[in-house]
């Protein structure tokens, strides 16, 4: 199918708009309150073109691109004299009331309103009148407000309500003095808020983070990078000046995140700059050289009689180096016996079983939903981002079926109405503000047990053969089981975060049985803890409590400690005594943490900014971070480097390369890692990749206060990336572009270059190797149902500890970050009202908590409604350690 | 010369004729009765044959707008009458829904068995209270007779009416935006397609008809379509509301043929300008483009307005004499239209403003005489590219002004100040 821009001829695609068409073909046409996420409007105007009738008619008719579908043969004009004369009318109208003040505004050099303006010719004002002025407001620590520069293309509440289904972000007033903000000052509620600034063409929005050491887009050196704040892996584009980590930007991911990211996501960046960060080595607290260190402890630690202890947040690459250093037997994965044992659970239901794992972007094309178990808005906010668009999918058919293409946003919705696909919804807890409940066809709070039951029910009404459950739910199952059996992509979600085996093997059984009508299994998601969980589990090890054991029987004398701080990870005392009982103690992290307190050598080691590395998400998605910047001190380095220095051999693994081809061979699951990133000899013509645009200043000032020189631009052993702006000007593979930009479109809105279809896989393929596949028609063996009388009773007035995950402060290295660690709650526990009731306790009363008899908490009381009776809840985070599935004892003070 | 045929007025003058004993007395309901004694689908084609164009403004034909309505949805259909009256110089339909609210709950019955409805809405401009009231008390006389609810006149079809006051908004009596605001949104027009009888309120088909519109519909059925087309013109049936106000010396409401001449209504009927000189009409509400006298000795229908450069609108006429200063008047429009602009689309809400920012300026003698020219073209650019007819109808009465009183608009800028000396006598 082909259609006729300015008399050239240009395949196109009939799902999509004009406009859709001439951005993904390269033309320039602009606008203003489309986007590609969130669809056409019509409202700003600004894409106008000339479309005819057929190639007789001359006169044509002025038409809206983004309103306008490419049927075969449409014949338009961007360039006819009156469409360009409406575009730059549309941009002298928006002028009258924009305060034209980028020199001040963060948003210039990357402003979209900028680069549409120049686009559109609009050169000379002929208003001279009064502009109109508003009062901003406070949104919190991470979005600055600035309503004189709006421009009013709606894309902001579009996307925080419409799309993200935030409720505090409103349109107010009309005529040209439509404000749009929260009804009073105030923190905004939607964990998505942060996309407000890359949503908005302008500088109304505004990321407050970088505001406090701010630098202009083209001075930022990028790479592309992958988030460390949960398990999703979405695509980050950090940027880094003068030493310091700026901003995290969404990077544009076809597969996995898409536009977006969440506010953890966005904005945890700044641990990386923390004052706990560790800078130089440290030997028994006293700061060391590098040039000292590695002899000192090649002396210090004798070979063969340490463990090393792994970590989830760390990379492939690390953990291995780990593992290599201290061999398979010694090695141990940082995580608790529960969750090891869990994760493993999760590996095995996904390289064993047929059900196959989504990507996030293909969450969103589900249309049934089960969710077993985990508090998706907390543990992993962009999958409960995915849901809430799967939800549209069922009643969305009904617009297609009148012809209304679903890029027809504001009349698809419309259609829509307050309409909803299904979505069950089954765990003890949900977030406070239960974002997901309100899309639910029906939630059920219970206990982890009692979820798993009933997903085992659902299993039996999907397939009979599946073991039959405990009848608890009445006809739910049968419900859930319709619904899932009738849709065409059914999803089973669940995770880790109930800390329930039974519910994890629940979510696959479902999974599973959902294939025995359709024959295919329904697809499913499991949440990991962390960003790397999935890829430290698949390289192997045994639990820290066995690490722990080791230690005592006296097998071991010292320990590697690769960026873990055990304490959050076991009982305070059972930590203590590992500790006490190890002679040697080498933590390798970049941040101070009790555990590296405790360290006899603590070595630096470089963040996700300041190396380069692989992490492999819940989907078992190989994602490679690349290095964005050159940390100031030669201390900090990657920790499979430091590790590397340990065993005395710093040349074993020359590059990351290297050290990779040493991984694959070893643990054949890991045979593709390396196409999860480029090899560090890729170049374009001969050139290697600069991390930062061309326009950036100040190389040869930069460092003037301390040398006169120019300094040389550090070398990159392990990417194809120079610290510089120097280099190949495109890259082919846009995957690997620093930063988007494209002559004439300085904003992120340049995204629109970088890929062949708007919307779909960047040009040369999206990032990223899948290691994890389902096995096609495998026969399930089932899983079976949890039994109610085969439970250990438990102790009488004892209650069940959940774990409360928040999106601000249960995650380690984001809760660094000042502005998450303002918005996390202080440590509390949490009782459902029923049994808050019953004890006679209420909001905000001191209670004494012991856990399995260990030493008693005090702790404020929060009612959480929808916490089921016999349960209590402890945040994640503020309480360091929570060993959900634990009985706990509350008494009142 | 017979006796001008009385339809939506013909209890105007009878004492308590919004009292069901009344109205009935004066056969009131006989049309309702008869039509849900019709195929619906005959009714419609009475209403074809009518050529009853919508009186809200549009004129756009009745009929084929029931016609519209998907046959195999399955989702229930809704009928939505629109009495948010609120276009500057409209007033018929306040006089109609006080004076004769049994004709429309009448009107609605009919119209709802024709279309399949068995809900209709009535939106009624918050201000008109004692329309709102008067309806009201229709709605509640008619259900305790049986003639709404469940089984009107024994037949087993429900119908409900509802009302709902609107909240001050011009914009909401754009029909999408009214749908809107009636669900409980922002009152926003829509893009269209799709078109209300598709996706309308709630999602469902729906029908928006303007109250006089409705209130026509018992005639007809009664009378047949036929009868009615044959009171008008070709292709505009019936009789319609016409208003008059401004510099006239009769001003008032009247139920004239369709197709009695403009020149007729303002100064034979209306006695002419107030002053000693016409200086022009604007003929159908304010956003209809101003005509100047030479131009009105035309029938007043919806195609030869058009034909005029004007538009038909509501049927309710501005009469402007000597006295009025053609700045001031535009100026006055364009703060009106600057100030009900939804903002949703950028033409409307930037330019609007823009336009009255220049005619403010001008009329307080501070223009600039190039700012003629740019106000045309600010006013011209808006017109045809926006999402809803607002913008339309805020820019052409700008343009129809600054054109046929270009010279007194360049004065205001030469002289830096109003030659009528600011003065707007009303």
């Amino acid at each position: 199918m082909a259609i006729w821009i300015d008399g050239r001829r240009h395949e196109a695609d009939p799902e999509r708009n004009i406009l859709d068409v001439c951005l993904s073909r390269g033309l320039d046409l602009p606008y203003f309150c489309w986007h590609p996420a969130l669809g056409s409007v019509g409202a700003c105007r600004q894409c106008a073109v000339k479309v005819f009738k057929d190639d007789k008619d001359t006169r044509g008719r002025l038409a809206m691109a983004c309103m306008t579908p490419a049927k075969d043969g449409t014949r338009l004009s961007i360039d006819d004299a009156e469409a360009r004369e409406l575009r730059r009318s549309v941009i002298e109208w928006l002028m009258l009331n924009h305060p034209h003040d980028c020199p001040v505004c963060d948003e210039g050099g990357e402003c979209h309103l900028q680069d549409m303006t120049v686009m559109a010719g609009h050169l000379v004002r002929r208003t001279r009148f009064e502009k109109r002025t508003f009062r901003n407001q406070y949104l919190g620590p991470f979005v600055r407000h600035e309503m004189n520069r709006c421009i009013q293309c709606y894309r902001c509440v579009r996307f925080y309500a419409d799309h993200a289904g935030g409720k505090d972000l409103g349109v107010f007033g009309a005529h040209d003095a439509v404000y749009f903000g929260r009804h009073a000052d105030g923190v905004l509620e939607s964990a998505f808020a942060g996309n407000l600034v890359e949503v908005c063409p302008t500088g109304v929005f505004t990321d407050r983070t970088l505001g406090r050491h701010y630098v202009r887009k083209w001075d930022l050196q990028t790479a592309p990078s992958v988030c460390v704040h949960c398990s999703l892996g979405c695509n980050t584009t950090p940027g880094e000046r003068a030493g310091s980590l700026r901003r995290i930007r969404a990077r544009y991911s076809g597969a996995v995140n898409g536009w977006f990211l969440c506010d953890r996501g966005r904005y945890g960046y700044e641990f990386v700059n923390s004052e706990r960060r560790v800078r130089r080595p440290f030997v028994r607290g006293e700061a060391a050289t590098s040039e000292v260190t590695p002899a000192a402890l090649a002396r210090a630690w004798s070979k063969g009689r340490v463990l090393g202890i792994g970590s989830p947040r760390a990379s492939v690459e690390s953990n291995y180096a780990l593992a290599a250093l201290v061999g398979p037997e010694r090695f141990h994965q940082g995580t608790s016996a529960a969750q090891t044992a869990l994760v493993a659970t999760i590996i095995r239901i996904l390289r064993e079983g047929p059900a196959r794992t989504p990507s996030l972007r293909e969450v969103e094309r589900c249309d049934a939903v089960l969710v077993l178990g985990e508090d998706v808005a907390s543990t992993a906010p962009m999958l409960a981002l995915a849901l809430r668009q799967s939800v549209r999918r069922q009643p969305e058919r009904a617009a297609l079926e009148l012809g209304i293409p679903g890029w027809q946003d504001g009349a698809v919705r419309e259609v829509v109405g307050n309409r909803k696909g299904p979505l069950f919804i089954a765990a003890s807890v949900a977030n406070e503000a239960r974002e997901l409940d309100e899309l639910a066809t029906r939630t059920v709070r219970a206990a982890p047990e009692d979820v798993a039951r009933l997903g085992f029910a659902v299993a039996h009404a999907l397939d009979a053969s599946a073991p039959e459950a405990d009848g608890l739910f009445g006809r739910l199952p049968a419900q859930i089981a319709g619904a899932l059996a009738g849709a065409e992509r059914p999803l089973v979600v669940s995770g880790t975060g109930a800390g329930s085996e039974a519910v994890i093997q629940a979510a696959a059984s479902v999974a599973w049985a959902a294939g025995a009508g359709r024959g295919r299994a329904a697809e499913l998601v499991y949440v990991v803890p962390e960003c790397n969980s999935l890829g430290a589990a698949l390289i192997g090890g045994r639990s820290l409590a066995e690490a722990f054991a080791a230690m005592e029987r006296g097998e071991v004398t010292g320990a590697i400690i690769l960026e873990n701080d055990l304490y959050r990870r076991a009982p305070e005392a059972d930590v203590d005594a590992f500790l006490d009982r190890a002679g040697h103690v080498v933590v390798i992290d970049h941040l101070a943490h009790d555990t590296a307190s405790r360290a006899s050598t603590l070595l630096p080691a470089a963040t996700f900014a300041e190396s380069s590395g692989t992490f492999v998400n819940n989907e078992g998605r190989a994602q490679r971070f690349f290095q964005v910047f050159d940390p100031d001190s030669t201390d900090i380095r990657p920790s499979w480097r430091w590790i590397a220095a340990l065993d005395g051999a710093t040349d074993r693994w020359p590059n990351l390369d290297e050290l990779q081809a040493a991984l694959a061979r070893e643990l054949p699951i890991f045979g593709e890692i390396a196409a999860a990133g480029v090899p560090a000899e890729y170049r374009v013509r001969g050139a290697r990749i600069p991390r930062a645009l061309h326009r950036q200043s100040g190389r040869t000032a930069i460092t003037a206060n301390r040398e006169l020189h120019e300094p040389r631009p550090p070398e990159d052993p392990d990417s194809p990336f120079a610290f510089s702006m120097e280099g190949a000007p495109r890259v082919p593979l846009a995957r690997l572009a620093p930063e988007v930009w494209a002559p004439g479109w300085n904003s992120c809105q340049a995204l629109n270059r970088f890929s062949a279809e708007i919307g779909g896989a960047l040009l040369g393929g999206d990032p990223g190797v899948r290691l994890l596949e389902p096995i096609e028609g495998a026969p399930p063996a089932y899983f079976s149902p949890p039994r109610v009388d085969s439970l250990p009773e438990p102790p009488p007035d004892s209650l069940l500890v959940v774990a409360l995950h928040h999106v601000f402060g249960s995650e380690e290295l984001s809760a660094l970050a000042p502005g998450v660690a303002e918005l996390a709650p202080k440590p509390y526990v949490a009782l459902g009202e029923e049994e808050a009731l019953e004890r006679g306790v209420s909001e905000r009363e001191e209670v004494d908590l012991s856990i399995d008899g260990g030493p008693i908490l005090t702790l404020p009381v929060r009612i959480r409604p929808g916490l089921p009776r016999g349960a209590v809840g402890l945040p994640a985070g503020p309480v360091r350690f929570v060993p959900a599935g634990s009985r706990a004892r509350i008494s009142k003070r | 010369m017979t006796e001008p045929v009385k339809i939506v007025t013909r209890n105007f003058g009878v004492d308590r004729a919004w009292e069901i004993d009344v109205y009935e007395s004066r056969g009131g309901y006989e049309g309702a009765k008869k039509a849900l004694s019709m195929e619906p689908a005959k009714v419609v084609e009475e209403m074809k044959a009518a050529n009853l164009r919508g009186r809200g403004g549009a004129g756009f034909s009745a009929g084929v707008k029931w016609g519209f309505l998907p046959r195999d949805n399955p989702k229930p259909r809704y009928l939505v009458v629109n009495g948010d009256e609120g276009e500057p110089g409209t007033f018929k339909d306040r006089a109609l829904m006080q004076n004769d609210p049994h004709l429309l709950v009448e009107g609605i019955i009919s119209a709802c068995w024709a279309t399949g409805a068995h809900t209709a809405y009535v939106y009624i401009r918050g201000e008109l209270k004692l329309a709102w009231q008067r309806v009201e008390g229709a709605i509640a006389q008619a259900k305790a007779k049986g003639y709404l609810g469940k089984r009107p006149f024994g037949v087993d079809f429900p119908v409900e009416i509802h009302t709902h006051r609107g909240g001050g908004a011009y914009i909401c009596g754009e029909e999408t935006a009214l749908l809107n605001s009636l669900e409980g949104k922002r009152g926003e027009p829509r893009l269209k397609p799709p078109f209300p009888a598709v996706v309308g309120a709630f999602g469902c088909p729906t029908v928006v008809n303007n109250v006089e519109t409705i209130m026509n519909v018992p005639w007809i059925v009664l009378f047949g379509g036929e009868a009615f087309h044959a009171l008008g013109v070709k292709g505009d049936g019936g009789t319609r509301m016409y208003g008059l106000s401004g510099r006239v010396k009769r001003p008032g409401l009247h139920e004239l043929p369709v197709g009695t001449k403009l020149s007729t209504l303002v100064l034979e009927i209306g006695g002419g300008p107030l002053g000693n000189e016409l200086k022009g009409v604007i003929p159908g509400g304010s956003s209809t483009p101003v005509l100047l006298p030479h131009e009105i000795d035309i029938p007043f229908t919806v195609d030869s307005l058009k034909a005029a450069g004007s538009m038909m609108g509501t049927g309710c006429a501005i009469v402007l004499d000597e006295t009025v200063c053609a700045v001031r008047a535009a100026s006055n429009l364009a703060r009106f239209y600057w100030h009900e602009s939804c903002g949703q689309c950028t033409p409307c809400r930037e330019g609007t403003g823009w336009v009255h920012n220049i005619l403010a300026n001008l009329e307080a003698g501070s223009g600039k005489v190039e700012e003629v020219a740019v106000l045309l073209s600010a006013a011209k650019s808006i017109m045809g590219n926006t999402i809803c007819p607002f913008g339309d109808g805020a820019a052409m009465p700008i343009v129809a002004f600054a054109q046929k009183f270009h010279d007194e608009f360049l004065r205001h800028a030469t002289l830096k100040k109003c030659p009528y000396g600011g003065r707007f006598a009303a």
